[in-house]
């Protein structure tokens, strides 16, 4: 394999497995633009009947929370559990959610 | 019509058409852990895989009308060069990315067109093979169109190379509408595609993406054929002398 000494921007890979279900993130991948990430997408993560539907989105157009802020976004609600569904029986019937 | 011709001229024809694809699928093979990165890497052996999927599917069709009793197996590893039935085109070596991504195009193209008529034939057995293998073709076009306008519009030296690989490949591209005695029999039964009749569709379309990709179209200067007749290039010998390696050091062997 040559190397990609000129690296090709990176793109993240979203999956949806099946109609009703939200996409997933499924891994990253490199390639010339969103055009070919998609084609390159179908052929790395959808051949084996993964999904129904893709999104490819630039990884430097991600901004993720970081590590350090982790105590004031999401502590505060530790102590809250009136805000948590958890309380909720769900029906059988509701699958996915 | 002759019953018996009739089934010698089918097996001929499912014969060549699974011997294009097994010669395409090997080639792509080929760029296997050799592609220029990765992703690449994986999306072409898929197309690989489906062109080896296709011969499979023609061979299983020709072993049942074949009047020797061969398998399928015996079809694709057990038949020497001059056995081989498919066009030059699709033997023709790898040669650079350039090579490879050109002659997937004119190949592309003329698939998407043939296979689109192949799903009209009488045969259902065919028709259905057809209609399988057309939803890959768009896909394999898509890829290849798109490469073929990176590379004719890229840098200077993926232009030279894409052009270079267009002159070398235009003499290959007539043998795709040719059609002789045994299939024009069958062209007439309603059965095998009017290959000649694709001709002006696909010189269109390959017109089109040429200018698109700022490539220059050939003359036709030069034309070779032969494939559908057992003659071929140098090379398909030595494509074999791979492809059938196992089967006929280690004969019979399964896994």
């Amino acid at each position: 394999m040559m190397s990609t000494e000129k690296k090709l921007p990176l793109f993240e890979i979203f999956v949806r497995s099946k109609r009703g279900l939200d996409h997933k993130h499924v891994g990253s991948l490199h390639a010339e633009d969103h055009t070919q990430a998609l084609e390159y997408a179908r052929d790395c993560y959808t051949r084996r009947s993964e999904g129904v539907s893709l999104w490819v989105v630039k990884s430097s157009d991600i901004v993720a929370s970081q590590e350090e802020d982790a105590s004031s976004f999401y502590d505060p609600m530790d102590d809250k559990p009136y805000r948590h569904a958890t309380h909720y029986e769900l029906p059988e019937e509701v699958n996915n959610m | 019509m002759n019953q018996n011709v009739n089934k010698q001229a089918l097996f001929n024809y499912v014969l060549a058409l699974g011997d294009d694809a097994i010669t395409m699928g090997h080639r792509l093979s080929e760029w296997c852990r050799n592609a220029p990165f990765l992703e690449e890497d994986l999306a072409i052996g898929n197309v690989a895989l489906d062109f080896i999927g296709r011969a499979q599917m023609f061979y299983q069709y020709a072993a049942e009308l074949d009047d020797q009793g061969r398998s399928e197996d015996d079809l694709a590893f057990l038949r020497d060069c001059r056995d081989f039935r498919n066009l030059l085109i699709y033997e023709l070596p790898k040669g650079d990315f350039a090579f490879t991504m050109v002659r997937q195009m004119i190949v592309d193209l003329f698939n998407m067109e043939f296979l689109e008529q192949l799903t009209k034939s009488s045969d259902e057995r065919l028709s259905a093979i057809a209609g399988k293998c057309i939803k890959e073709s768009r896909y394999h076009l898509r890829r290849s169109h798109d490469w073929v306008l990176r590379l004719g519009d890229g840098t200077e030296e993926s232009h030279e190379r894409a052009q270079r690989a267009l002159v070398d490949i235009w003499g290959y591209t007539p043998e795709l509408f040719m059609v002789d005695e045994s299939e024009q029999q069958l062209v007439q039964a309603g059965i095998a595609v009017d290959r000649a009749a694709l001709m002006s569709v696909w010189d269109n379309r390959v017109g089109q993406i040429l200018t698109e990709a700022k490539l220059q179209k050939p003359e036709d200067s030069w034309k070779v054929e032969g494939g559908r007749r057992g003659v071929h290039t140098e090379h398909l010998g030595h494509m074999l002398s791979e492809l059938q390696f196992l089967q006929r050091a280690y004969p019979g062997l399964q896994w």
